[in-house]
């Protein structure tokens, strides 16, 4: 892993990895897509629109899990000083805040005619929203700030906070109100769900991890190059002065 | 302990009298306050059931003023490199600020809440939790303010970016803020909401000064 830390075997690897990450990230979704749309039972209470819950629960894992990643990269950062951790922590932030929108929108979607209603202000749906406003302010900060240096240094400090005080906020605001089902898949005794309805699920969540490494290489190889860039044009500004 | 008092004195001052200092925030407060009814309407009812809400609302608002004052003239004028060398760790620093910005902002919020609570109808038995629940949270508010102000130095015109970062991490405070008021005016206990709000403002002064500290930290090249 330490190998890696060196932004040249990083981008050598990235570059072999990028095509095959990406390549199963898509070849898995639409096996995915493919079970849920025909493999999965129709729900026995929802019918048929339960099916958006194969885009959406991954998608909603997903926002989490890029934050917590987000985070993570931020304290390696923050401890080791170590520039390909603050990309890394930057790549994955648009990354996470498109996985929010995608779990808001199909929730959205869904809840339309389960519910009824297109937004209610359920403990899940608020968290994830304020998620999104998270990701937003972590974007903005990056973006509010010129020199590359400083502004990661900034955004790491931002990214811990936010870190410690997610779950402060998932259960204010599941305190503060509950309409949503309750968790059926991670459970002490295990998943209250039938397997034809679980292996798809279970399908589309590896499918969008792999396709998350495979954008972030992506954005990662772009954000490295960027830097370059901004350097050698420096280096000419400062050799024409 | 005489670098702290001398430093939190300093701060107060300088709240005190620059560019509108703690009339500002309670200006502020009031104005959101007064505005509330003519948008919503004058229903004694209506505005009864929103008031706790709304009260809070304010408070989260009426906090992020001053905190753009709170670090980033230090730093643009070099007093920062000065508190660097002085023997109070930098997280001291912070608390003597957040502590300064406090009590131009959050205590004379909860002093003022309760004479315009009648202008939102509040009942009259709510009015002791109100001022209770500003009491236990405005302090939450200005430590994590204090962090996202930290983070802003590096921001030119930050006070749109500061407000960005510092409101979706504020949500518990309103929560449990509004919760108790509202819990109160129906005639329920409103301790559970209470302490909730006293441990997540008890966090936040934990998690601030550090967040901020090491923010004023980093930015030394």
């Amino acid at each position: 892993m330490l190998a890696y830390a060196n932004p040249t075997r990083f981008l050598r690897l990235a570059r072999t990895l990028t095509p095959w990450t990406l390549g199963a990230g898509i070849l898995l979704s639409l096996v995915g897509l493919y079970l849920a749309l025909f493999f999965a039972p129709p729900d026995y209470q929802q019918g048929e629109a339960m099916r958006i819950i194969y885009v959406h629960v991954p998608a909603a894992w997903m926002a989490l899990f890029v934050y917590v990643c987000m985070a993570v990269s931020s304290a390696v950062a923050f401890i080791w000083k170590h520039p390909l951790a603050d990309i890394a922590a930057k790549a994955s932030a648009p990354i996470g805040l498109v996985f929010t929108a995608l779990a808001l929108i199909t929730g959205m979607l869904w809840g339309q005619p389960m519910w009824g209603a297109w937004w209610v202000w359920d403990a899940r749906l608020t968290s994830v929203l304020i998620l999104f406003f998270l990701y937003l302010g972590y974007i903005v900060l990056w973006g509010a700030i010129d020199e590359p240096t400083r502004a990661a240094r900034a955004a790491r400090i931002l990214a811990l906070v936010g870190v410690v005080n997610v779950p402060i906020i998932h259960f204010s605001v599941e305190w503060w109100s509950t309409l949503h089902q309750g968790a059926t898949v991670f459970r002490a005794d295990g998943p209250s769900m039938t397997t034809p309805m679980l292996i798809p699920l279970l399908v589309m969540a590896v499918a969008y991890n792999i396709l998350y490494v495979a954008f972030l290489l992506i954005r990662m190889r772009m954000e490295v190059s960027e830097r370059r860039l901004r350097t050698l044009r420096l280096g000419l500004e400062g050799a024409s002065s | 302990m005489r670098t702290f008092a001398a430093l939190f004195w300093r701060d107060l001052v300088l709240n005190i009298r620059s560019s509108g200092g703690a009339a500002l925030s309670a200006a502020f407060f009031a104005l959101i306050v007064v505005l509330a009814p003519l948008g919503l309407g004058p229903n004694a009812a209506t505005l009864k059931a929103l008031g706790p809400g709304l009260f809070w609302i304010a408070a989260l608002l009426a906090t992020l003023l001053g905190l753009e004052r709170m670090v980033q003239q230090d730093v643009e004028d070099g007093t920062l490199d000065l508190f660097r060398l002085s023997p109070l760790p930098m997280e001291l620093i912070i608390v003597a600020k957040i502590l300064a910005h406090w009590l131009t902002s959050g205590l004379i919020i909860t002093l003022l809440a309760p004479l315009l609570a009648p202008l939102l109808s509040l009942s009259f038995d709510a009015v002791p939790t109100l001022t209770l629940s500003l009491l236990l949270g405005t302090p939450g508010l200005s430590s994590i303010g204090a962090a996202a102000a930290a983070l802003g130095t590096s921001v030119q015109r930050g006070g749109m970016v500061l407000a960005i970062l510092v409101l979706p991490l504020n949500v518990p405070f309103l929560i449990f803020g509004a919760s108790a008021v509202a819990a109160a005016q129906s005639g329920n206990d409103p301790s559970q909401a209470l302490i909730f709000l006293a441990a997540a403002s008890l966090i936040a002064m934990v998690v601030g000064p550090l967040a901020a500290a090491a923010a004023l930290r980093l930015n030394e090249d």
